[in-house]
């Protein structure tokens, strides 16, 4: 496949063993980094040795025989680096969620380039394309092009300039399902004649229109499935481009993104109580039929921030449940510093995340630790739920769904069946809210007008603000 | 054996080695976890970087070359340093690396 070797034979040989023996160290290297992360305590560390190995990768490949000039190569790094720094540096860890989004489109596009290029390569020698790296070269510019203008999309939503909710239309997902096959089919073509570069480019075309129609009829509280999915499309794109240009680095390092991707969209959707083709092709979070939730006149009890704060301040358990609403007001700041104060009156206050709360898994865990909270305080769904029982005060911050209790007892509901954190067993709720508007399903929640439920309205950032000001004075 | 198979073999084990090792990454890390994932992935950049120093395969090849070594330095440099900077905020209290509170 390469052109015939300048270099003496030995020469060459060394040089291939030493870019070989870069790959195979930062492969090991990769996977020892994300095994990290299933020890809170070791992840830094761990993350760290892993950029260790995507230097030496990237070092091993400097010298690679078809690399004859390095003009381009430093422009390309300077600029990614130019741009990449303050990615990395300067977003706010409430944007995680677009930022993650906006990272998937940059890993695709690369993908999706080299695909193109390697594609036109090959398509002008004489032999053409074999079958086999055709196949691959299809698998990376679909899988690649259609990440590309999905992580778009689900970027747009989440920086909120694509509105949030489901944008859908009739036929849409006929339309979805004939651009689907209609790329596999133009994939299956290439792979049995694969000197059509018209073919190729209308491939590229019905990827990129795909993963627009993919992603614009998902609505904003679907984010954490589709986030993941994406994820793992880059990482496929990602391994794809390592069969097609035969480098085991590349599919190793794709399928360990496609895996942790492919994981991360099967618990996401478990904890919805929804299966993957619902949350692609049901357009949740559509407003519900009218006759879903009948107006009720129960009325809902309004708390003053004093009386609340009365009984933070000498309450033992106080299980805080943040949602959205308290990423979107920042006010896990305020949170911290309210805990502190309970816990200094001899109080104990833990967190209960709920799998989807937020808009990617675990960015609740994220903006919480930013805020100095511990990490053995933030408990998962199924360690909390026994707690709610014997806490004196379960404090909801905007959360709405993950916390409604006609997804275990109203059959009709749309979220019935989803598992939710039982905060209802406790022995007060309060709920931080800015209005009675439903949430993001549009679905009525029965825990607001429930006996041991009362309602503190206003921001959420500047209702705790209040709290902690009243539980200093109590 | 042929080197599409091997190259197959290898896929469907490092499948199995990410399935296995990311069913153990508690929720707590969910973020970090697809931050880094996204990261590592931008192992592509090692194909961009040929494909940029190709020179004698044309000035197209080695501009969609570059534009790709930019898209996937990016992810490097980014993905790393946020990962980093998240892991970095998950302290234990009064664990060995925990910041007073």
């Amino acid at each position: 496949m390469s052109p015939v070797e300048l270099a003496p034979p030995a020469l060459s040989g060394a040089r291939e063993a030493f870019i070989e023996g870069a790959y195979l160290i930062s492969s090991i290297l990769f996977v020892l980094g994300l095994k990290s992360l299933t020890v809170p305590d070791r992840a830094r560390r761990g993350m760290q040795l892993a950029a260790l190995g995507m230097l030496l990768a990237i070092v091993g490949t400097l010298v690679h025989h078809e690399i004859v000039s390095y003009g381009w190569i430093l422009a390309g790094l300077a600029l990614g680096t130019a741009i990449g720094w303050p990615l990395g540096t300067r977003v706010p860890m409430t944007a995680m969620p677009q930022r993650i989004a906006i990272s998937h489109m940059f890993g695709a596009i690369a993908a999706t380039l080299v695909g193109v290029a390697e594609y036109r390569h090959l398509a002008g020698l004489p032999g053409g394309p074999g079958h086999g790296q055709m196949a691959a070269l299809g698998f990376e510019v679909l899988f690649g092009s259609l990440t590309v203008t999905g992580s778009f999309m689900a970027f747009g939503k989440l920086q909120e300039f694509l509105p949030g909710r489901p944008l859908t239309f009739r036929g849409q997902n006929l339309l979805s399902a004939g651009l689907f096959l209609a790329g596999v089919g133009l994939m299956a073509w290439l792979v049995v004649a694969p000197q059509h570069p018209a073919a190729f480019l209308a491939m590229l075309a019905v990827g990129l229109l795909f993963g627009v129609s993919l992603v614009l009829p998902i609505g904003g509280a679907d984010m954490p499935v589709v986030i993941s999915l994406l994820n793992s499309y880059a990482g496929l794109a990602s391994s794809a481009t390592g069969f097609a240009i035969g480098n085991n680095v590349l599919i190793i390092a794709g399928a360990l993104d496609g895996a942790s991707g492919f994981i991360l969209s099967v618990v996401m959707s478990k904890a919805m109580n929804r299966s993957f083709g619902n949350v692609l092709f049901g357009a949740f979070g559509a407003p519900p039929p009218p006759s879903a939730a009948p107006a009720r006149d129960v009325a809902v009890r309004a708390i003053t921030p004093e009386d609340a704060a009365t009984e933070l301040a000498y309450a033992r358990l106080v299980i805080v449940v943040p949602g959205y609403g308290m990423a979107v007001a920042q006010a896990q700041h305020q949170v911290r510093e309210m805990a502190q104060l309970i816990e200094r009156n001899g109080g104990t206050v833990l967190y209960a995340i709920h799998p989807v709360a937020g808009r990617m898994p675990g960015h609740m865990n994220v903006l919480l630790a930013e805020a100095d909270i511990p990490y053995d305080r933030l408990k998962e769904m199924e360690e909390i739920n026994g707690e709610f029982k014997n806490a004196d005060v379960a404090l909801v911050i905007g959360a709405n769904d993950v916390v409604n209790p006609a997804a275990r007892t109203d059959r009709s509901s749309p979220i019935y069946g989803m598992p939710i954190l039982d905060v209802d067993q406790a022995r007060h709720v309060i709920v931080l809210k800015r209005s009675m508007s439903p949430g993001f399903a549009g679905i009525e929640n029965e825990l607001f007008h429930a006996a041991n439920t009362s309602m503190l309205f206003g921001d959420a950032k500047a209702s705790l603000a209040q709290l902690v000001h009243e539980i200093k004075q109590a | 054996m042929n080197l599409q198979l091997i190259e197959l073999y290898v896929f469907i084990l490092a499948g199995f080695v990410g399935f296995f090792v990311i069913t153990k990454v508690p929720a707590l890390l969910h973020t970090p976890l697809m931050s880094a994932t996204n990261a590592i992935s931008a192992i592509s950049l090692v194909g961009s970087l040929v494909l940029a120093g190709a020179t004698d395969r044309g000035t197209l090849s080695a501009v969609l070359g570059f534009l790709a070594v930019t898209c996937a330095t990016i992810n490097v440099v980014g993905g790393f340093i946020i990962t980093d900077r998240m892991l970095r905020m998950f302290k234990r209290e009064g664990g060995p690396k925990g910041r007073a509170r």
